[in-house]
């Protein structure tokens, strides 16, 4: 790497976070700290029933009793969790039926990312959008239109209200509170988020879109998203996250659960781009996040599709339990760090079921001073007859300051299943730059190209507006780290 | 169109090209010839601005600009073609989005609008006809997986796409069949005309049957010492290139 390249790559952090605004309004916030009463007054302001607060004080109990685990590859940052408020609303207007009734500043923040809420606004029927502002679910579209054939599409609290059996079935089933210390914080303290129903043998007629958006000083974010498809059903859902720029580290520690009944599929892709923190590691998302998925029923399928490109830190493992007979579980994955950067990231398949399958895709691409992990389990059960999993871990560097980490592990206790693994690592090297600058193409534009053509096999998996969009987020994310 | 004097280039501070002088005219071809390490390679790499070759003195023109003085990307802008030696394969990437991609580069410097989508295909549709070049390999990712012939074909139609003043063929010759040469040989000659200029590098005379060369320059030590037409490149597929070294060594010109 010769010093002009140096440069450039040093030059890296300046491109400004372009999401790094913040609104300007009234906002109902908890008190800092946790304890017992804090969770009974986000369960208050919810108005939830009882159960339900029994629920998240069982799993408070859990949290206290719980440590900070060590194995992960980065420094787990000091959290203060008594130094955080765990509830954060716009001032409430008792109930939102229309869109009128809705803040105007909220509507101009959504409109500010690229997030249409005006339903007329929107090409017919693409994308139904929920959207999250700090706690609360702001504004559900199309509702009615999705209502039309049976399929729930809602907010965590609405559904707690209007469809309180479904919520008590399955919440917890996946992801039990005591998985882990983020986990069980969720469990007690989650504000809202969003919850999916897709009926037998429906397939949902447009993509469902979750919008996070923290915007609060001091606050952290714990959504839980409840997603269920029902015998033969079919759901492409679709999460998007920013923040404002902010000097402290926010935490966000969301859980989401996926359950596909018998023939049912469900893809879920996120496009993770939370405030990373300045060129120093000042500030930025530390996001730590459980997501899992269970194939409960035979034929049932189950695929993460993953682009992380935000956050001071990332950690988390979307993964799936595969305890169908003949489920099928996938993870695509391009996670990007760069200047202080920090990902520890990758899946678990846990395979039950008989001819189980899984296949796991992750990119990683390390720019910076940044470290890239990629931690993955692919775990065999006795009764998993015939199982099969194919494993590719690819990392890419950009510069020679970065780090890219690999964990694989494999229990396997059945001894008909077929594992693969397959793992490499490059770097951009200067001939494919000199290459396509040789063309005319312009360096950053250069750097761009290579790594989208890197992660294409990803990125094929989005739905294609988001693939789009995901596209330009990481040649943005890029510009000026020319290595 | 390219002016070269005393040009002096080194490659981690070994001096590799030592006062080389080179005039280029429109619609000509010069071949330029030489002994492994003579310094063929950094020429073009120099030419077209590899990072670590260093010039150390001396200009180098394209129609009176300072073409050292420019970014790679500019000096392809201003129509600087290298055909690349050893082509780098660029997974993911597809060949067409790329030249899409390098063609409205090229006409943004230029000022133009970018290629209208259809007219892109045409010109894609014309070139690949032009030079022998199969539609398959256009669509794949940029020379993912193609065979070296493959890789230099796809040069010559990049070429072709980009259409380039100046068309720096760096030993495209190199690991070609027969056949493969004389499709490739075939592509440039398509492509000259009384407005571009070629420099074809070459170690071989037998890429010059096929590509007749208006000048030959013959490259020892970092510098021409022999000009001649293309007989002199059959005189020195007959003598090889020791009767080269020995004459220059024994004239103590180096």
């Amino acid at each position: 790497m010769s010093t002009k390249d140096d440069e450039l790559l040093r030059e890296l952090a300046l491109e400004e976070y372009k999401y790094g605004f913040t609104t300007d309004i009234e906002m109902d916030i908890a008190p800092k700290g946790l304890t017992e009463d804090t969770v009974r007054l986000i369960s208050a302001k919810k108005n939830e029933p009882e159960w339900l607060l029994e629920w998240r004080l069982k799993a408070l109990r859990h949290f206290f009793k719980m440590e900070m685990p060590a194995w992960q590859n980065f420094e787990h940052p000091e959290v203060d969790f008594q130094d955080i408020s765990y509830y954060a609303a716009p001032k409430a207007k008792p109930k939102l039926n229309s869109l009128d009734e809705v803040d105007p500043e909220l509507l101009s923040t959504f409109e500010k990312l690229g997030i249409p809420l005006d339903e007329q606004k929107v090409l017919a029927g693409v994308v139904a959008v929920d959207a999250v502002f700090d706690s609360v679910s702001v504004k559900t579209t199309f509702r009615e239109k999705l209502k039309e054939q049976g399929v729930i599409f809602c907010s965590f609290g609405e559904a707690v209200q209007e469809h309180p059996e479904l919520v008590k079935q399955y919440l917890g089933t996946v992801v039990p509170q005591t998985d882990n210390i983020y986990a069980a914080l969720n469990s007690a303290v989650f504000s809202d988020g969003s919850f999916v129903y897709i009926p037998k043998g429906v397939r949902c007629p447009m993509e469902l879109s979750t919008y996070f958006r923290i915007n609060a000083e001091n606050t952290g974010q714990f959504e839980r998203t409840l997603i269920i498809a029902d015998e033969g059903a079919y759901v492409s859902y679709l999460e998007g996250c920013t923040a404002p720029m902010r000097d402290e580290n926010q935490l966000h520690a969301a859980v989401v659960e996926l359950v596909a009944l018998k023939d049912a599929e469900i893809k879920y892709s996120t496009v993770q781009n939370w405030y990373p923190g300045d060129k120093d590691g000042k500030g930025g998302i530390y996001n730590f996040v459980t997501k899992r998925g269970l194939c409960k029923g035979d034929n049932s399928k189950i695929s993460w599709t993953q682009v992380e490109t935000g956050s001071a830190i990332t950690w988390k493992y979307p993964g799936v339990i595969l305890k169908g007979d003949h489920s099928v579980g996938e993870f695509y994955s391009v996670a990007l760090t760069r200047n202080r950067q920090l990902a520890d990231t990758g899946t678990k398949m846990v395979h039950l079921g008989k001819n189980t399958r899984s296949k796991i895709v992750s990119k990683g691409i390390s720019a910076g001073v940044s470290h890239n992990s990629y931690r993955g389990l692919v775990k065999i059960g006795p009764g998993a007859e015939n199982a099969r999993n194919f494993t590719q871990c690819d990392s890419l560097l950009i510069g020679d300051r970065c780090g890219a980490h690999t964990f694989p592990y494999i229990e396997s206790r059945n001894k008909t299943a077929t594992l693969e693994h397959e793992a490499t690592t490059s770097k951009i090297g200067e001939d494919q730059l000199f290459y396509l600058t040789q063309r005319g193409i312009d360096p950053e534009k250069a750097v761009g190209l290579i790594v989208n053509g890197y992660a294409k096999e990803v990125l094929n998996q989005l739905p294609m507006e988001f693939a789009v969009e995901a596209q330009k987020l990481l040649a943005i994310s890029l510009e000026g780290s020319v290595g | 169109m390219l002016s070269i004097r005393n040009l002096h280039a080194s490659v981690e501070d070994k001096a590799i090209l030592k006062g080389l002088d080179l005039e280029v005219k429109a619609g000509e071809v010069h071949a330029i010839m030489g002994p492994n390490g003579s310094g063929k390679s950094t020429l073009g790499n120099v030419l077209a601005g590899r990072e670590s070759y260093e010039v150390t003195e001396g200009e180098v023109l394209l129609d009176g600009k300072d073409l050292l003085d420019l970014a790679p990307e500019d000096r392809a802008r201003e129509g600087v073609f290298l055909a690349f030696q050893y082509p780098v394969e660029i997974p993911g990437v597809s060949n067409i989005n790329f030249l899409k991609t390098a063609l409205n580069e090229i006409r943004e410097y230029k000022g133009l609008p970018p290629m209208e989508a259809r007219d892109f295909l045409n010109r894609v549709k014309e070139k690949q006809k032009l030079v022998e070049f199969d539609a398959k390999l256009a669509n794949r990712s940029l020379n993912e997986g193609f065979s070296g012939g493959e890789k230099k074909r796809n040069e010559i139609f990049q070429l072709a796409m980009l259409d380039p003043k100046l068309a720096i063929l760096d030993e495209t010759d190199s690991g070609l069949d027969i056949d493969a040469l004389r499709i490739v040989a075939r592509g440039v000659n398509q492509l000259r005309s009384k407005d571009n200029a070629f420099i074809v590098i070459t170690h071989y005379q037998r890429l010059l049957e096929y590509i007749v060369p208006d000048f030959v320059h013959v490259l020892y030590n970092g510098r021409i010492v022999r000009s001649g037409t293309k007989e002199l490149a059959l005189e020195l597929e007959e003598k090889g290139y020791d009767w080269i070294k020995e004459t220059v060594d024994a004239e103590g010109a180096v």
